[in-house]
C-alpha cells in the first residue's frame, strides 16, 4: 500500500519574466518504510517537488494538473488547517543549511518543545524530559546542557541533529530530507546519514532523500528517482539504476560522478545547459538538446510514462 | 628552487581573555615547480586560514612563507598588493557568485588585475585571450554575473586568476558549487591550464576523489596541524593516519556500502588553548590509547615519501 | 548611458505605474525648480494691497495672500529655493556621511569608534532643536539652513553606509579585488561602495523629502528664510493665521505642494534603486 502517491503532477511559477514550467507529469509512489532518493542537479525541480507535496510553495506557484495523495488524504485539495496537522506530525522535513533553518534566538530545547506542544498532548511537566530524550536520540553529546544552548553555539553537524530531532519528535510516517548534508564535512555527513537510516529503520519511517550526490543516494536509498529539468527521467531500484541505467541522462550522470576508479580523462561531463523552462516551445524530452541519442521524435513526443521517460532508452 | 616553502607557519587569534585560537599551528610543507598539492581537511582544520596566509591576505603569527627563495611572510598583508609578488600568487574562489562583483561585467572582472598589476596597453586583447584560454565565449564578456550560469561564472573566476600568468595558483574548492555535469569540464580545464602555463597548484578541497584526480601530493590537516602528507595515490590506498583513514572511508561511492565505514564518534577538540601534550585527534580516534594523551605525536616518516603524526601508524 | 541602460529605465518605469508617476512628478518639480521664475504668471514679490486675500479665481488660480501677491507664482518660485536647499543639504550630508560611515564599516577599530562617537554626539540632541541652534548661532541665512540640515542628517548616512559596507566587507569579490592588487582604500571606494549605492539611493530619496520638510519647518518658525522671500514653509506660516478667518487658500496650497513634493521623493526612492541595481536587469 503506498504511503504517498503523486500522479501526473504539473506545476508552474508565474514570474515577471514569464511562466516557469517547473514540474511536468510527475508520477511517483512511496511505500511505507522505504527510502527513496530523488537525485538531480540544480534546476531539476527536486526541491520544488518536495515543497509542492507539503504545499509550502510560494504564492506564485500553481498546480496545473495532477494529484498528491498521502495516506489517503488529498494534499492538493486539503484546507490549510488540515495541512498544518499533517506537517510536522505525519510528514516532516529537514533542510539544507541547518544553522539557518533553526530559529537563532530561541534555545534548541524550547524549539523541540514547540513541536511537541503543537502536535502532541505532552504534559507541561514532561516537556523538558521529552526534549532531552529527543536530543539524546540524535546523539547530541551532553543533552542536558545542550538543552539550553542557542543554535550559534552548536556546530553545523549538531544543528542538523537538532533538526532531525525536531522532525522526528512526533514520529512522522514520512521524512523528507532536502540535501541534509550539503555544507557539512564528509565525516559528519556519514554520521548524519547513518543516523537518519537507523532511526528510519527503527520507526519504519519512509524517507525521501533529495540530493545531487549520486554516490550518497546509492549508499542509502532502496530506490532512486532521477530528475532533469522538471521531469522524472528514470525510476529504478538502486542496484538496477547503477548496473543498467536506461536513460541517457542517468548514464551520463553516473559517468560524471567522481569515483575511486576514475581519472580526469575518463570523467564525463554533460554538454549544454538546462533548457529555459519559461519557453512555450519546449520539446517533449527536455534533455533532447544535450543528448547524443536524440532523434526527431524526441522533440514531438509523446514520451512513455513508465520507469524510463525515453523513446530510445539505452 | 621551490615555488613555495612554508616553515613553522603559525597563526594564532586572540579570542578573549587569555584564550588563543590556534588556527594554524606549526605547518611545514613545500610546493615544487609544476607540482599540484592537495590540501584536505574538514571545517575548522585551518586550511582556509593557511590559504589566506599563503596568498598574503593575512599575516602569520610566526614562521616563514618563502616564495622562490624570497621571504614574503615579512611583507605585511596591507602592503603586499603593491609588490612585484602580487601577480605571482593568485586564487580561484569557491563560490563564483560571491566572488564576482555584482556591478562588474565579466570583462571588468578579468581586466581588473591587468589594470592594477599590468599595463592597460592592449587590455582588450589580453582579456580576450584569457577568456579564450578558459573557454569563455566572447559574447559573454559584457554580461553581469547574474546573467551567467554557474559554469560560466567559474570560468570568469579562473580567467581572472590566470590572466597575469601566476606561478602559484591557489584553488579553494573551485568545483564545490558546481553541478557534477559541469565539474569534469572545469577540472580538465584546470589540468590543461596548469600544463600550458606551467603553474603550480595548491588545491584545497573536501572532495577527496577530485583531489586524487588532480593532485600529485596531498596534505591532510586537522585542527591546525598537518597530520599526514604524501603522494595522492598512496593516501587513498594506504592512509597512514587514523583521521585520513576515517576521511577516506567516509566518502560515499557508487556501489559502496555504508556499513563498512567507521563513523567517528565524539566531538573535535577545541582549537582554543590546545593542550600541547595531547594529540589533537584524541577523543575521536578509534585507535587512541593513553600515550596519545600524554605525548602529542610529531610528524615522522612512515614510508618513503609519506609522513604522518601518529604513534601507531 | 548606453542603449541597454535606457531600455532598462523604460522597463522599470513601465513595470510599475507608481514609479512612473513619481518620475513624472519629479520631472515636473525639477522643471519648476529650474524655470520657475520664468513661467510664473506674476512677479512673486509684487504686492498689490487692493488685491489682498482674494480667493482662487481665473486671474489668480491659487488666490492671493495678505500682501496681494499671487500665491501660485510664489509657490512656483519657491520650488527653486526649497529644492536648492534640499539638494545642497542632502548632497553634503551624503558625501561626508557615507564617506565616514564607509571608513568606519570597512576598517573598524579606532576609526569606527571615533566616527561612532561623532554620530552619537549629534544624535544626542533632538535634531530639529539642534538645527535651530546651529542656525541661531551661525546667523539667519539660507546657507546656514543648508549647513544645519546637513549636519543633523550626518548620522543617518553614517549609519546606513557603515551597515552596508560591513555586510559586504568579507565578500569573495572583496578578497578578489585585493588579489588583483588593489589597496584597501581602493577596494572600499571602487569595489565595495558602488555596491552600497543601490540601497543608499532609496535612503537619499527619502532623505530629500525629509530635507525639504526640515527647511520648511525652520522657515515656518522664522529661522533662515526671511520675508519677502517665497518659500513653502514660510508661506504656510503666513497662511496659518488666516485659516481661522476663513482664507483657507493662503496656507492650503503651499502646504499641499509641499506634501506632494515629499510624497514624490518617497516614491522615487524605490524606482531609483531598481534602476541602479544591475541584478534587477534581465
Amino acid at each position: 500500500m503506498s504511503l504517498l502517491e503523486v500522479k501526473n503532477l504539473s506545476l508552474e511559477f508565474r514570474t515577471r519574466s514569464g511562466t516557469v514550467h517547473a514540474l511536468q507529469d510527475i508520477d511517483l509512489e512511496i511505500k511505507k518504510g522505504e527510502t527513496v532518493g530523488i537525485v538531480g542537479e540544480s534546476g531539476s525541480g527536486k526541491s520544488v517537488l518536495s515543497f509542492g507535496i507539503l504545499r509550502i510553495l510560494d504564492s506564485a506557484a500553481k498546480v496545473t494538473s495532477g494529484s498528491v495523495t498521502f495516506a489517503g488524504m488529498d494534499m492538493l485539495g486539503a484546507s490549510e488547517r488540515s495541512l498544518q496537522e499533517v506537517r510536522g506530525r505525519e510528514i516532516s522535513m529537514i533542510f539544507q543549511n541547518p544553522r539557518t533553518a533553526l530559529n537563532p534566538i530561541r534555545r534548541i530545547g524550547k524549539q523541540i518543545e514547540d513541536v511537541l506542544a503543537t502536535h502532541t498532548s505532552t504534559l507541561r511537566e514532561d516537556m523538558k524530559k521529552k526534549a532531552i530524550e529527543a536530543l539524546a536520540k540524535v546523539r547530541i553529546p551532553d543533552p542536558e546542557r545542550r538543552y539550553s544552548a542557542y543554535p550559534f553555539e552548536l556546530s553545523g553537524g549538531q544543528c542538523q541533529r537538532v533538526m532531525i530531532a525536531l522532525a522526528l519528535a512526533c514520529n512522522p510516517q514520512l521524512l523528507i530530507a532536502d540535501e541534509p548534508t550539503t555544507g557539512l564535512d564528509v565525516t559528519t555527513q556519514a554520521a548524519i546519514l547513518s543516523l537518519i537510516s537507523e532511526l528510519a529503520r527503527e520507526r519504519k519511517m519512509a524517507t525521501i532523500l533529495i540530493t545531487h550526490d549520486l554516490a550518497m543516494a546509492s549508499e542509502y536509498c532502496d530506490r532512486i528517482i532521477v530528475m532533469h529539468a522538471g521531469h522524472i527521467v528514470e525510476t529504478a531500484t538502486t542496484a538496477d539504476l547503477f548496473n543498467r541505467p536506461r536513460h541517457p541522462y542517468t548514464a551520463r550522470l553516473i559517468a560524471s560522478t567522481p569515483g575511486p576508479e576514475q581519472s580526469i580523462a575518463t570523467l564525463a561531463s554533460i554538454p549544454g545547459n538546462l533548457p529555459d523552462l519559461r519557453r512555450n516551445d519546449l520539446p517533449s524530452c527536455r534533455f533532447h538538446a544535450r543528448c547524443e541519442k536524440a532523434q526527431d521524435d524526441c522533440v514531438t513526443g509523446p514520451l512513455p510514462s513508465q520507469a524510463v521517460r525515453c523513446l530510445h532508452p539505452l | 628552487m621551490n615555488v613555495l616553502d612554508c616553515t613553522g607557519v603559525k597563526k594564532h587569534f586572540t579570542v578573549g581573555k587569555g584564550a588563543v585560537l590556534h588556527a594554524v599551528d606549526d605547518v611545514n610543507f613545500s610546493i615544487r615547480q609544476g607540482e599540484s598539492v592537495g590540501l584536505v581537511g574538514e571545517s575548522g582544520c585551518g586550511k582556509s586560514t593557511l590559504v589566506r596566509l599563503i596568498t598574503r591576505m593575512l599575516d602569520p603569527t610566526d614562521g616563514d612563507i618563502i616564495y622562490r627563495g624570497r621571504n614574503i611572510g615579512f611583507i605585511p598583508a596591507r602592503r603586499f598588493a603593491g609588490t612585484q609578488f602580487r601577480p605571482k600568487i593568485q586564487m580561484v574562489f569557491q563560490d563564483p557568485t560571491d566572488s564576482l562583483n555584482p556591478r562588474h561585467t565579466a570583462f571588468d572582472a578579468i581586466a581588473e588585475p591587468v589594470r592594477r598589476l599590468g599595463s592597460v596597453k592592449d587590455l582588450e586583447r589580453v582579456v580576450a585571450e584569457a577568456a579564450k584560454m578558459v573557454g569563455l565565449p566572447d559574447e559573454l564578456l559584457p554580461r553581469y554575473p547574474h546573467q551567467l550560469s554557474g559554469g560560466q561564472k567559474a570560468r570568469v573566476g579562473i580567467a581572472r586568476a590566470v590572466v597575469m600568468m601566476p606561478d602559484l595558483l591557489v584553488l579553494d574548492e573551485p568545483t564545490a558549487a558546481l553541478d557534477v555535469s559541469v565539474q569534469a569540464t572545469i577540472l580538465r580545464l584546470l589540468a590543461d591550464l596548469k600544463r600550458d602555463l606551467g603553474m603550480s597548484y595548491l588545491f584545497v578541497s573536501h572532495d577527496l576523489n577530485v583531489v586524487r584526480m588532480l593532485c600529485d601530493t596531498v596534505i591532510v590537516m586537522y585542527l591546525g596541524k598537518v597530520v599526514e602528507q604524501g603522494p595522492a595515490l598512496e593516501l587513498f590506498q594506504r592512509p597512514a593516519h587514523p583521521y585520513t583513514r576515517a576521511l577516506v572511508k567516509a566518502i560515499p561511492s557508487i556501489g559502496g556500502r555504508p556499513g563498512e565505514r567507521e563513523v567517528l564518534q565524539g566531538e573535535p577538540r577545541s582549537p582554543i588553548n590546545p593542550e600541547p601534550t595531547v594529540c589533537r585527534f584524541y577523543g575521536r580516534c578509534p585507535q587512541q590509547r593513553d600515550r596519545c594523551r600524554t605525548e602529542a605525536p610529531l610528524l615522522r616518516e612512515i614510508r618513503p615519501g609519506v609522513v604522518a603524526a601518529c604513534h601507531f601508524s | 548611458m548606453n542603449a541597454a541602460t535606457l531600455k532598462h529605465i523604460r522597463y522599470v518605469a513601465t513595470e510599475n505605474p507608481v514609479t512612473l508617476g513619481a518620475f513624472i512628478l519629479f520631472t515636473g518639480f525639477v522643471l519648476l525648480a529650474l524655470f520657475g521664475p520664468w513661467i510664473a504668471p506674476y512677479d512673486a514679490l509684487a504686492s498689490d494691497g487692493a488685491a489682498a486675500l482674494k480667493p482662487p479665481s481665473a486671474a489668480h488660480w491659487f488666490g492671493t495672500d495678505s500682501l496681494g501677491r499671487d500665491i501660485l507664482s510664489r509657490i512656483v518660485v519657491a520650488a527653486q529655493l526649497d529644492f536648492g536647499i534640499a539638494v545642497s543639504a542632502v548632497a553634503a550630508s551624503f558625501a561626508i556621511g557615507s564617506a565616514l560611515g564607509s571608513l568606519a564599516g570597512f576598517f573598524g577599530g579606532w576609526a569606527d569608534r571615533i566616527i561612532g562617537r561623532i554620530a552619537d554626539t549629534i544624535m544626542a540632541f533632538p535634531l530639529f532643536v539642534l538645527a535651530m541652534g546651529i542656525v541661531a548661532a551661525l546667523g539667519n541665512t539660507v546657507a546656514n539652513i543648508v549647513i544645519a540640515t546637513a549636519i543633523i542628517n550626518l548620522p543617518f548616512y553614517i549609519r546606513v553606509a557603515r551597515a552596508e559596507v560591513n555586510v559586504r566587507r568579507n565578500a569573495g569579490y572583496v578578497e578578489a579585488a585585493r588579489l588583483a592588487g588593489n589597496s584597501d582604500l581602493r577596494v572600499l571606494a571602487l569595489h565595495v561602495f558602488p555596491n552600497v549605492l543601490p540601497p543608499m539611493m532609496v535612503q537619499i530619496s527619502l532623505n530629500m523629502g525629509w530635507a525639504i520638510l526640515n527647511a520648511a519647518g525652520l522657515s515656518f518658525i522664522g529661522m533662515g528664510v526671511r520675508p519677502p522671500q517665497a518659500e513653502w514653509g514660510i508661506m504656510v506660516a503666513e497662511g496659518a493665521t488666516y485659516i481661522i478667518s476663513g482664507e483657507w487658500w493662503v496656507a492650503l496650497f503651499p502646504g499641499a505642494v509641499l506634501m506632494l513634493a515629499v510624497f514624490t521623493f518617497n516614491l522615487l526612492g524605490d524606482g531609483l534603486r531598481d534602476i541602479m541595481d544591475p541584478r534587477m536587469r534581465t
